[in-house]
């Protein structure tokens, strides 16, 4: 099986070259049988490395500064809120007849971290709506948006959407005061579009007004259906980014200087 | 200039030389293996995401159901001040589907909208007609006062001022002859006329091109 050539090791971590009287090895002249790892194992029935190189080798330009990691920032924000959600939902019951606020009480009151958990599910969501719009501020300001990477930008413009509609629907999860009423405010706001508004102010609702179905149809869009879009939407994201390379900072002018064999190779 | 569209092949296979054609075949079996499974796969996908469609927007057309509820004797209310009480608008999520009703006893020298048998009692709905936060009376003041966004209404539940787009909405109230009470019945809204309509949201205006742009809901509640 032909071998990936394995990515640049730095020098300490290279083979050193065997002294002179030392290379004579015990039994190399006869064959014995070649281990094979983990790795190598899964790598020939599924050839996922090349994939994983593309994906994680890759030339960026010359002049990237701490402004490209916000993108990253974001998605580590959103796996924080996945992982965190998965354990809250352990522990959660979307019940407005009294169990709702209670299981978050005992979640925050008695479960083994269940406080630190929420917190940082919590939390997590305003660090996530701050970077995702650094974030977009910085492919604006940078001009990353322009040809040929419009697709990227506009699937990351719907990212934003979903962010802030997941940050609209877990608003009511704790089903205290505070959530309560603004999510009612919300879904009214939603019923102040002329002719469309009343009735996704009714499919919000699920029903006329606040009733035992509206809680259980937040949690449903906020942990199901607006995740998953999230999840295969990050993924096209990404695998735009990567196809089309990242843009070098728009004070860099194009130049003798900056051609490809300027091209740093980093790992990003 | 001939015109080469007009030359139209042969609608049977076999006139035009597809191998493995049939007499009198005039679907390739490829293509017709092609539509079968691409429709099979079609009718599949369609079995499971139509009803879930439909079980998620069934909502907006279930009309909701409501019952009149007691709230005292015609003697606990004055024409002067209002009686706050406690009425359920939605059953089965406890505290969560209760409501406040703000409740006085009709005074005709100032409720100029024509007497029926559903208004001799005003029954207030607290719910403000901005964004719905809950309103409260001040009765040094005469005056509804709404903590989210600074709207006040009047004695009368008319807008005094802030964002507020109609007058409170009202409830029917009514007496049950037989136990002697009164009664408060199904939410309806208002415009500054205080004429009635179904139920609105907050926030949807109800005079001259509001009432056509924010039409009647399907999942309102309907008149007694």
């Amino acid at each position: 099986m032909p071998r990936i050539p394995a990515p640049p090791l730095p020098k300490a971590l290279q083979p050193r070259p065997k002294r002179p009287g030392q290379d004579v090895e015990a039994g190399a002249a006869t064959p014995v049988e070649a281990g094979i790892t983990v790795v190598d194992w899964l790598d020939e029935r599924t050839a996922l490395s090349p994939g994983i190189r593309w994906l994680m080798w890759r030339k960026v330009p010359r002049g990237i500064n701490w402004a490209y990691t916000l993108g990253s920032a974001t998605l580590f924000a959103f796996l924080n809120q996945a992982v965190t959600g998965v354990f809250l939902a352990m522990y959660y019951r979307p019940d407005a007849a009294g169990g709702a606020y209670e299981s978050i009480r005992n979640i925050n009151d008695n479960v083994f971290l269940g406080q630190f958990v929420h917190g940082m599910h919590k939390w997590g969501a305003s660090v996530m709506i701050i970077l995702i719009f650094l974030h977009m501020g910085r492919v604006f300001f940078y001009g990353a948006y322009k040809y040929p990477r419009e697709l990227t930008w506009v699937i990351g413009v719907v990212l934003v959407i979903l962010t802030l509609a997941m940050g609209f629907t877990g608003y009511l999860l704790p089903f205290d005061q505070r959530a309560y009423w603004a999510s009612v405010v919300g879904i009214n706001i939603n019923a102040g579009g002329p002719f469309v508004g009343p009735f996704l102010s009714n499919f919000l609702f699920g029903g006329a007004d606040f009733n035992a179905t509206t809680l259980s149809r937040f949690y449903a869009i906020h942990m199901l259906v607006i995740p998953g879009a999230m999840a295969a939407l990050i993924g096209a994201h990404l695998y735009l980014v990567t196809k089309l390379g990242i843009t070098a900072p728009p004070w860099l002018k194009p130049g003798a200087d900056d051609t490809d064999h300027a091209l740093a190779e980093a790992e990003v | 200039m001939p015109n080469r569209h007009r030359k139209t092949k042969s609608k049977y296979t076999a006139d035009r030389s597809i191998p493995g054609s049939f007499e009198g075949e005039t679907v390739t079996r490829r293509r017709f293996m092609n539509l079968a499974a691409n429709g099979a796969g079609a009718v599949a996908a369609a079995a499971f995401t139509l009803p879930a469609l439909g079980f998620a927007i069934a909502p907006i057309f279930k009309r909701q159901a409501w019952e009149w509820q007691p709230i005292g004797r015609p003697a606990d209310f004055t024409q002067s001040a209002y009686a706050t009480k406690v009425i359920n608008i939605t059953p089965g999520i406890g505290e969560a589907g209760n409501t406040i009703a703000y409740v006085r006893a009709r005074d005709p020298s100032i409720d100029k909208e024509p007497e029926d048998q559903y208004n001799r009692w005003v029954a207030l709905s607290s719910r403000c007609m901005h964004l719905g936060c809950p309103v409260r009376y001040v009765s040094a003041a005469q005056r509804f006062i709404c903590p989210c966004h600074g709207g006040v209404y009047d004695f009368r539940g008319m807008v005094a001022g802030g964002p507020p787009v109609r007058p409170l909405d009202r409830f029917y109230t009514r007496i049950n002859q037989s136990t002697g009470l009164v009664e408060v019945g199904p939410r309806y809204s208002v415009n500054n006329e205080l004429q009635r309509f179904s139920p609105r949201f907050p926030g949807e205006p109800l005079d001259g091109i509001g009432q056509f742009l924010y039409p009647a809901q399907f999942a309102s509640s309907s008149k007694p």
